[in-house]
């Protein structure tokens, strides 16, 4: 089948989609942007979330022709110029050790940021508790949202 | 050789929170994992795995799955062209199934199509007659029986391992436990992935997320029937480790893949072929009677310690010799008597998972100290005072500790550390959190300590090294160090540390780390909480000789004597600036190449367990504070403590990184995760039902890391990673205790545990 949507900001149209195939599966294989990774592909460690129509959604759990028509961001769209505060924070804070959880911890937070400017802790928790880390055991993970919400608030 | 202190600190050398050079990659999604390779005209590799722990395979029928449009090939034991079997260890599994399989998930056939979709129903199609036999799932039976039936033909004890010494077996004061540890899973979250790429010269190029290219390397060019240097290893982004890539997974099958297609195959487990593709830590069940005296001095210990290996040795002879050295843990006992197996079962097979062997045993001796507390009327604190080690005893092998060993100030520190405030009257804190479980009635607040001891590198006599090249070069007017090892970076910041390294030691700030390869000689694993000691050191000792060399340079060119470089400066005796290193090096390339060993260890006795076998060991310590709703068995951890001595500090906020995750992995182990397996089937190969702490279960890691350099180290450091995974396990488990009075002999503790029902 054919699907067309909009992917940070340009419109694909991708052909020869299997109807079984997942929207993760169609940005990572067929739209060249693995940014959004596949540590489970069963809706449990979040680490594909990405934005759809502007909420935050695990793209391993939108079948690739739900997304028709419809508006996706991914991390790789998250900044036009430079990085964002968030990915920013992310670096500074150390919060970043293998990775593949941090692409989905990066659209979450930011979508908690974008609605929440000044989250207390338990906020930031219960917004990423969707979001597995092997790595981090989360503390510098809570750091880097602090930071992000601190140097967004001061601009 | 000229001894060369570098006064004048550069910028993110040893020591700074250097950013790491692969972190913006990571944040905008750009950094290639394995999984996400990509090649124009790829094939995907999928896998036909055994739905039973045993069984006769009686036939396999490949005709359906060879007819499925797409389908380019379907493999089986037939078509291994060389060694039919490979091992980390011994080489005893099979790279596909022949004639009989002995775990739940062992792999029957490969199949590699044009879309992963269409190589999944291609295994459906594959036919496969069993003959089920009963599994065999009794690891004491395995360890003690010797009539139970063989896993192998060579027998069911895959290592036995006794520690003996003295004799004096009686005390006044006698506690005896039975304890459990259930099967944890790594659950790294970047699934075992690589891309296979025939080549023209008729070998293959392998890009793999893997602990250690050279052994995998080793262990695929037999099979293949390949020369070692026509497999030739790239390593591809890591998605974390934790011992589970050790072993190999998809690695030969997607060579054998590629090379009978002729076309690049990539293969990428999905979550629940993980939970089946790579070992696990070993299950436990152990048996421990400490004697003391009435102040809780400790006169012996008689333990037994039975780890289920599953059904390939893995690298189950060296858990078995971490389990059995460390088996009393980090206090001084002058009578024991221990004996340690590693057992064949039809499990699912174990292997290497941080701090492993010592995981287990820490919360055996651990348990044991708080029952010995508790029968002396001491404190847990007290009580691991009064027989904890120091620099100058010796452990259970009969080795000397020579290096810093400040286990009674690290237990008195964590032990005076404020305590959190009480209770909290905020749902999200307490146990069940918003699930609205409690509003406070029926919690009870605990506190629990624990320590470890854990063995840093590789021991009991193996050749432990790493390999590093450093190239310095002027690149566009400025000098330029190209750092290239094999060492696997797997999240640790093992790049950001080998550039803090070269530029500490040549003082100049522009260092490029290279893809690690097969391209040099082997790194060894990054595993052992051992890169930083010896490929660091690899990186130390290569930057030393480019040094050398461009001091001589410098020598020849300025005609000068006593050069010395300071400040990334080619300095006189009297200090003075005579050139930069751009200026001495012109058009010259220094490269040097250089091994580094640390210092040799030996085996331990195979009937009193006694010799040097470890280079260095690593404490850490934990305070635990728990609430424990008691009426439903949930707990909260409010708060988790660490004291650490690590040498020397590195990189402040990476180390921090991996005291956090090591201890949440503790944690884990403490509350939440067990594979479950039933009759040799695993029941949760899912992260629905294989349970890893969220955001929501940490808490708040207040930290306090020491400096007490090892002599004997680069730069005094002491491997980090591992030891916080021992200790935070019985903290929390001994403040659950401590909450509720239960005896809680099982680890991860359930809910029915606390409550009795």
């Amino acid at each position: 089948m054919r699907v067309t949507f909009t992917v940070n900001g340009s419109q694909q149209t991708v052909d020869d989609v299997w109807e079984g195939e997942s929207l993760l599966y169609v940005l990572r294989e067929r739209c060249g942007l693995p940014g959004s990774k596949n540590a489970c592909e069963q809706g449990e460690c979040g680490s594909c979330t990405v934005y759809l129509d502007g909420s935050p959604v695990c793209a391993c759990l939108v079948a690739a022709g739900q997304a028709e028509g419809r508006t996706v961001r991914t991390v790789e769209g998250l900044s036009d110029t430079g990085l964002d505060p968030v990915q920013e924070a992310f670096l500074d804070a150390g919060a970043v050790q293998c990775g593949f959880c941090t692409p989905g911890l990066i659209v979450q937070a930011h979508d908690l940021l974008e609605r929440v400017p000044d989250p207390e802790d338990a906020e930031i928790r219960e917004a990423l508790a969707g979001n597995l880390c092997r790595c981090t055991g989360y503390e510098k993970i809570l750091d880097a949202v602090r930071l992000a919400a601190a140097r967004r608030t001061a601009k | 050789m000229t001894d060369i202190q570098v006064t004048s600190p550069v910028r993110d050398g040893v020591g700074a929170s250097a950013p790491r050079p692969d972190g913006t990659l990571k944040v905008t999604g750009e950094f290639a994992y394995a999984s996400d390779l990509w090649m124009d005209g790829m094939l995907h590799g999928a896998t036909l795995r055994s739905p039973h722990p045993r069984a006769r395979i009686l036939s396999v029928d490949l005709t359906g799955a060879l007819k499925l449009p797409g389908v380019e090939a379907v493999l089986t034991h037939e078509d291994v062209p060389g060694a039919k079997l490979y091992g980390v260890d011994h080489a005893d599994q099979p790279v596909l199934a022949i004639d009989q399989v002995r775990y739940q998930g062992e792999p029957i056939a490969v199949v590699a199509a044009d879309h992963p979709e269409t190589a999944r129903r291609a295994c459906a199609l594959i036919r496969v007659v069993y003959e089920v036999l009963e599994p065999l799932t009794d690891p004491r039976r395995a360890a003690l029986d010797p009539s139970y039936e063989k896993v192998h033909a060579g027998g069911n004890v895959v290592r036995h391992q006794p520690i003996r010494v003295g004799s004096v077996f009686e005390a006044d004061v006698v506690v005896t436990g039975e304890y459990e540890v259930g099967m944890q899973d790594q659950a790294f979250l970047g699934p075992e992935s690589g891309l296979a790429v025939p080549a023209e010269d008729g070998g293959v190029d392998l890009y793999v997320a893997t602990q250690w290219l050279h052994v995998d390397q080793d262990q695929i060019a037999p099979c293949l029937g390949l020369p070692p240097e026509k497999v030739r290893l790239t390593l591809a982004g890591v998605g974390g480790a934790f011992g589970a890539r050790e072993d190999l997974s998809m690695q030969i099958h997607a060579c054998l893949l590629a090379l009978h297609t002729g076309k690049p195959v990539r293969i990428v487990y999905g979550r629940e072929e993980s939970f089946f593709g790579h070992v696990h830590r070993h299950p436990a069940l152990m048996r421990y009677e400490h004697g003391a005296t009435r102040d809780g001095r400790l006169v012996y210990v008689k333990g037994e310690i039975i780890l289920d290996g599953g059904a390939y040795a893995s690298s189950t002879p060296a858990v078995v010799g971490n389990a059995a050295s460390l088996g009393v843990g980090p206090y001084s006992v002058p009578n024991i008597s221990l004996d340690a197996y590693g057992v064949y079962t039809n499990n699912p097979p174990c292997g290497a998972m941080r701090g492993f062997g010592a995981v287990q045993a820490c919360f055996g001796y651990e348990s044991q100290l708080d029952r010995l507390a508790e029968a002396c009327g001491l404190d847990p604190v007290e009580v691991r005072i009064r027989n904890a080690i120091s620099e100058g005893s010796r452990i259970a092998t009969g080795q000397i500790v020579d290096m810093p060993a400040p286990l009674t100030s690290m237990l008195e520190q964590v032990r005076d550390l404020p305590l959190p405030e009480g209770v909290s009257t905020d749902l999200r804190d307490l146990p069940g959190g918003v699930a609205n479980s409690t509003h406070g009635e029926g919690i009870v607040r605990g506190v629990g300590y624990g320590i470890g001891i854990k063995n840093i590198c590789y021991s009991e006599g193996f050749d432990d090294f790493s390999t590093a090249r450093v190239r310095l070069e002027v690149i566009g007017e400025e000098a330029a160090v190209l750092v290239h090892t094999a060492a696997a970076e797997v999240g640790q910041g093992l790049v950001t540390l080998k550039a803090q390294i070269a530029r500490t030691e040549l003082g100049v700030p522009n260092v490029t780390i290279a893809p690690a390869d097969t391209q040099v000689g082997s790194a060894g694993s990054s595993s052992a909480s051992r890169q930083s000691y010896v490929t660091g050191g690899a990186v130390k000792t290569a930057c030393e000789a480019v040094r050398e060399r461009l001091l001589e340079l410098a020598a020849k060119k300025l005609s000068h004597d006593g050069l010395a470089l300071s400040g990334g400066k080619i300095v006189s005796v009297s200090g003075i600036v005579v050139a930069s290193v751009a200026e001495v090096l012109g058009d010259d390339v220094i490269e040097e190449t250089r091994e580094y060993r640390h210092r040799a260890t030996a085996p331990m006795d195979q009937l009193t367990g006694q010799g040097d076998a470890h280079t260095q060991f690593a404490f850490c310590v934990h305070r635990a504070v728990v609430d424990v709703d008691v009426e439903l068995g949930l707990v909260k951890v409010v708060e988790l403590a660490a004291v650490q001595d690590v040498g020397k500090i590195l990189n402040p906020i990476a180390l921090e990184g991996q005291i956090h995750g090591g201890t949440a992995q503790g944690l884990g182990l403490a509350l939440m995760e067990e594979i479950q397996v039933a009759g040799g089937l695993i029941r949760n190969p899912s992260f629905t039902d294989y349970l890893i702490p969220t955001i929501l279960d940490m808490p708040p890691m207040r930290l306090e890391i020491l400096e007490n350099p090892d002599p004997h180290a680069p730069y005094g450091l002491r491997g980090a990673g591992e030891p916080p995974t021992l200790s935070s396990t019985p903290a929390i488990v001994a403040a659950v205790r401590a909450a509720t009075g239960k005896s809680l002999m099982r680890i991860p503790v359930r809910p029915e545990h606390i409550t009795g029902t």
